[in-house]
C-alpha cells in the first residue's frame, strides 16, 4: 500500500558500490521492491535493519523496530497481508524465536523474506563467528510438515542476486523465503554492481479481480496451486488462520481438509523445483571428485578445486544457491557419474545427510566440518581432494 | 432501537462455540454495536485475534480477519496498521493471550501509541484449555493448575496500559452492554492505542470450579463489583478494595505512531530530493 | 414506559438456554423452556432491549411494533 516514489532515474540507473553482504541485502531488497522491514537488533544481522531504517522511508517504505524477534515476524506477515513486500533479518537465537510465526506465515501463505545471518550456536554461541549451523533449522525449524524455500549466497554479489530472487519467489509462490547468509558473507566487503530495478525481472503476487469479491475463495485450489491474494482493505473480507482450513479459509475440523491443504502447500514448491532450485557448477565431464558446497564455504571449495585441476586431479565443484528444496535429483544424477563427493560445511554435518540420501551409495560422500567459528580454508579441502583421489 | 449488527456477522459460522452463559458473545455484540455507531467502513477494517476462547471471535466477524499464533495478534496488527494506516485495526485477545504470553506486545504497542483497538476479553481463566489459571485469575481462586489456590497476583490491566502509554483506556463488563457499546464507539473514534478490558464471565471453567454459581450469578457479581469510575472515586478506600472502576478511565490526545512515521517518510523524501 | 417494541426469537436455534435474558428482563416476558428460551408473556414486553443487548448468542431481537 506504500506509495513508491522511485524516480525514473532510480529505476533505470545501476550503481557500483562497495558493500558488505548485510548491506547488499538492503540494496538487493530495494531493487526487488522491498517496502517494509520489521526487525530486532542482533549480531551479525543488525546492519540489515540499520540499512533499511535509513533507506526505506525515502522510497515511501516503512521500517519498524519491534520489541522482540517474535513480534518482528508477526509484523512482517501482517504487513505482507496488507500488501507490502516485507522482510525481516536476524541471526540464530532470533531465528529460533521466529519459528512459530514462520509456520503461521506458511499456513496463511504470506509472501515475505526472512534473512538469517548465521552465527555459531546453539544458544548465544559465538555471536561474531561464522556458521552454517542453521541449515536444518531453516528446513525444519517450525513444527510440523511444511514447504520452505531457503537460498544461500556465497558472495556479496550473490547476496544481491539471491535477495531479489527471495522476494520474487516469495511473491510468486506465496511463501516465506529464508535467505541464509553466514557471518563471513554478511560482513565481508566487495565491490559490486547493484542493478537498476528496470533491468531485473520483478514478480509481484497474483491478485484477484475486483469483480471476484462476491464469490471469493481466498484459498482456492488453482491449477498452479497458488491462490490469488488481495490486500486487506480491498473489500474481500476474507479469513486466514493457522488452523487447517478449506478453500474458504475457515477450519471445518475435517481430516481430509488437512491432507488437501498440506498437499497443495507442498505442491506449490514440489511442482516448481526447476524454477526454484538454482545450482552453479564447474564441471568438465570427466570428474571423479566433486566438492559440493553452499554459502561462504563455496569460496574455499572453488579455489581448492581449481588448484586440484592444476595438479591434474579430475575434480569439479557444485555450488547450491538454493539449499531448500534440496537439489535431490541433481545430486542423484551426479552421484552416478563421480566416485567421491566432498561436502564441506561450517557445522557438524547437516546438508551432507541430504547428499548421502540422494547419492544412495552410488558415490562415496564425506564431510569436512568446522564448528568452532573458524572457516574451512582452501588448503584443507585440497588436502582432502588429494587424499580421496589416491 | 439498537443497531442491526447482522451485516457484521458471518451467519454461516454461527452459532459460536462459546459455552452457554459465556459473556464473550455479549461483548462481541457490543463491539459490533459500537462499530455500527462509529460509522467506520466495514471494508476498511481488519480484525485480528490470537489463541483461546477470545481468539475465535475473528472467524465470526465479516471483515478482513486473521487468526494468528498465541499471544501475538498485536504484532500482526502492528504490521497491518503500519502498512496501511487508513485501515481500522481491531485486536481481540484474552487474559491469557493478551496478558500472559502476549503481555510484552501489549505494553510495547501502548508505548508506541499506535492506533490499534485492543479489546481484551478478561474471563479470569484459560477457558479453551479447560481452566488453568491466568494472570487475571484472582489470588486465592482455584484452577486446574492451582488446585491449592492461586498464589499469583493479578495485573491491573487498565493501569498497566495507561502507564505503558495507551491514550484511551477503558473497562467494561458483559453485565453492562450499554456502557460497553458507548466505550467501543468512542474507542473506535480515538486516534491512538485504544485499550478496553471487557470483563466477561466463564461459568464453566472458572465459575463452577470456584462456586460462583452460574452465568446469572456471575453477572450479579459484576454488577456489584464493577462500578462506574466516578462512583468508585468517591468510595472510601476500604470499599474500593474488592471493586473495579468501569467506563472510560483515561483518554488523552497524543500524536499517533503511524502519523509520526509518515512525517519521517516526508522528511526523508524531502532530503532525498535536495 | 412507552412500548417501543416487542421481543422476537430471531434465531431460536442458536439459543443455549443460559437464562441471561430472563435475568436482565425488567418485567416477566421470558421463560426458560426445556431446550431454549420461550416468550411466555409477550404482552408484558416493554421493548427495553435489555435481552437483545445481553444475549450472548444473537437469539433475541426487539422489533418495533409498527414493523410487525
Amino acid at each position: 500500500m506504500t506509495n513508491k516514489i522511485l524516480s525514473e532515474q532510480d529505476k533505470t540507473s545501476d550503481r557500483v558500490m562497495l558493500l558488505q553482504g548485510d548491506e547488499a541485502v538492503v540494496e538487493g531488497g530495494l531493487v526487488a521492491g522491498a517496502s517494509f522491514f520489521a526487525g530486532y537488533p542482533i549480531t551479525p544481522a543488525s546492519e540489515i535493519a540499520e540499512g533499511f531504517a535509513q533507506k526505506l522511508p525515502a522510497q515511501g517504505g516503512k521500517f519498524i523496530q519491534m520489541e522482540d524477534e517474535i513480534a518482528s515476524m508477526g509484523c512482517v506477515i501482517g504487513a505482507s497481508l496488507a500488501g507490502e513486500k516485507a522482510i525481516t533479518a536476524t541471526s540464530g537465537p532470533g531465528f529460533s524465536l521466529k519459528q512459530e510465526n514462520l509456520g503461521l506465515g506458511i499456513m496463511v501463505e504470506a509472501p515475505c523474506v526472512v534473512v538469517n545471518v548465521q552465527r555459531v550456536g546453539p544458544s548465544t554461541g559465538l555471536p561474531t563467528s561464522p556458521s552454517q549451523g542453521d541449515v536444518m533449522q531453516a528446513r525444519w525449524g517450525t513444527h510440523g510438515d511444511h514447504p520452505i524455500i531457503a537460498l544461500s549466497p556465497s558472495t556479496v554479489k550473490e547476496t544481491i542476486e539471491l535477495t531479489i530472487k527471495s522476494f520474487n519467489m516469495a511473491e510468486k509462490y506465496r511463501i516465506p523465503v529464508i535467505l541464509l547468509l553466514d557471518e563471513i558473507v554478511g560482513h565481508m566487503r566487495e565491490k559490486v554492481r547493484v542493478p537498476a530495478p528496470a533491468e531485473v525481472e520483478l514478480i509481484t503476487r497474483k491478485r484477484p479481480a475486483a469483480e471476484d469479491r462476491d464469490n471469493f475463495y481466498p484459498y482456492l485450489e488453482t491449477a498452479d496451486h497458488i491462490p490469488p491474494m488481495p490486500d486487506y482493505g480491498e473489500g474481500f473480507r476474507y479469513h486466514s488462520t493457522g488452523l487447517f482450513h478449506d478453500k474458504t479459509g475457515f477450519p471445518r475440523g475435517k481430516t481430509e481438509d488437512a491432507k488437501k491443504l498440506m498437499d497443495r502447500l507442498m505442491a506449490k514448491i514440489e511442482e516448481n523445483l526447476q524454477d526454484i532450485i538454482i545450482i552453479e557448477d564447474e564441471l568438465q565431464g570427466d570428474e571423479e571428485i566433486i566438492v559440493l558446497s553452499y554459502g561462504s564455504t563455496a569460496r574455499s571449495a572453488i579455489s581448492a578445486v581449481r588448484q586440484a585441476r592444476e595438479l591434474g586431479i579430475k575434480a569439479g565443484w557444485v555450488k547450491l544457491k538454493t539449499v531448500w528444496p534440496f537439489a535431490e535429483s541433481y545430486v542423484a544424477e551426479i552421484s552416478n557419474k563421480v566416485e567421491k563427493i566432498i561436502v564441506p560445511e561450517l557445522n557438524r554435518g547437516q546438508l551432507i545427510g541430504e547428499v548421502k540420501k540422494a547419492a544412495a551409495g552410488n558415490a562415496e560422500v564425506s564431510g569436512i566440518n568446522k564448528y568452532d567459528g573458524t572457516i574451512i580454508p582452501p588448503d584443507e579441502i585440497l588436502t582432502r581432494i588429494k587424499e580421496v583421489s589416491k | 432501537m439498537v443497531e442491526d449488527i447482522d451485516r457484521y456477522l458471518r451467519e454461516d459460522k454461527l452459532p459460536h462455540i462459546w459455552c452457554p452463559g459465556c459473556g464473550h458473545g455479549t461483548v462481541m455484540a457490543s463491539i459490533l454495536r459500537g462499530f455500527a455507531r462509529s460509522g467506520i467502513d466495514q471494508d476498511k477494517t481488519v480484525v485480528i485475534s490470537g489463541i483461546g476462547c477470545s481468539g475465535r471471535a475473528s472467524g465470526y466477524l465479516d471483515f478482513d480477519t486473521l487468526h494468528v499464533t498465541h499471544g501475538r495478534a498485536i504484532t500482526f496488527a502492528t504490521g497491518v496498521k503500519m502498512a496501511n494506516p487508513d485501515l481500522t485495526v481491531i485486536v481481540i485477545t484474552g487474559d491469557g493471550d493478551g496478558a500472559a504470553i502476549g503481555g510484552n506486545h501489549l505494553i510495547h504497542a501502548c508505548r508506541r501509541n499506535i492506533d490499534l483497538k485492543v479489546i481484551l476479553f478478561n474471563n479470569n481463566i484459560y477457558g479453551m484449555t479447560a481452566g488453568q489459571f491466568s494472570p487475571m485469575t484472582p489470588t486465592g481462586a482455584t484452577a486446574t493448575t492451582a488446585p491449592y489456590g492461586n498464589i499469583d497476583q493479578n495485573f491491573n490491566l487498565c493501569e498497566l496500559a495507561k502507564s505503558a502509554g495507551a491514550t484511551f483506556v477503558a473497562r467494561g463488563a458483559a453485565q453492562q452492554p450499554r456502557q460497553l457499546i458507548r466505550i467501543f464507539k468512542k474507542g473506535f473514534a480515538h486516534q491512538g492505542l485504544t485499550f478496553v478490558e471487557a470483563i466477561t464471565q466463564c461459568p464453566v471453567n472458572y465459575g463452577r470450579r470456584n462456586n460462583l454459581g452460574g452465568a446469572r450469578d456471575m453477572l450479579n457479581w459484576q454488577k456489584e463489583h464493577i462500578i462506574n469510575h466516578r462512583k468508585y472515586q468517591d468510595l472510601p478506600p476500604e470499599e474500593k478494595e474488592d471493586k473495579l472502576p468501569a467506563g472510560i478511565l483515561y483518554q488523552v490526545e497524543k500524536e499517533e505512531y503511524t502519523e509520526k512515521y509518515q512525517q519521517i517518510i516526508t522528511a526523508a523524501q524531502e532530503s532525498d530530493d535536495q | 414506559m412507552a412500548k417501543r417494541g416487542k421481543v422476537n426469537l430471531a434465531r431460536p436455534d442458536w439459543c443455549k438456554a443460559c437464562g441471561i435474558c430472563v435475568e436482565v428482563c425488567p418485567v416477566e416476558v421470558l421463560e426458560l423452556g426445556p431446550e431454549r428460551i420461550e416468550i411466555a408473556y409477550p404482552d408484558n414486553c416493554v421493548g427495553c432491549e435489555n435481552c437483545e443487548l445481553s444475549c450472548p448468542d444473537f437469539v433475541l431481537k426487539v422489533v418495533k411494533e409498527n414493523d410487525e
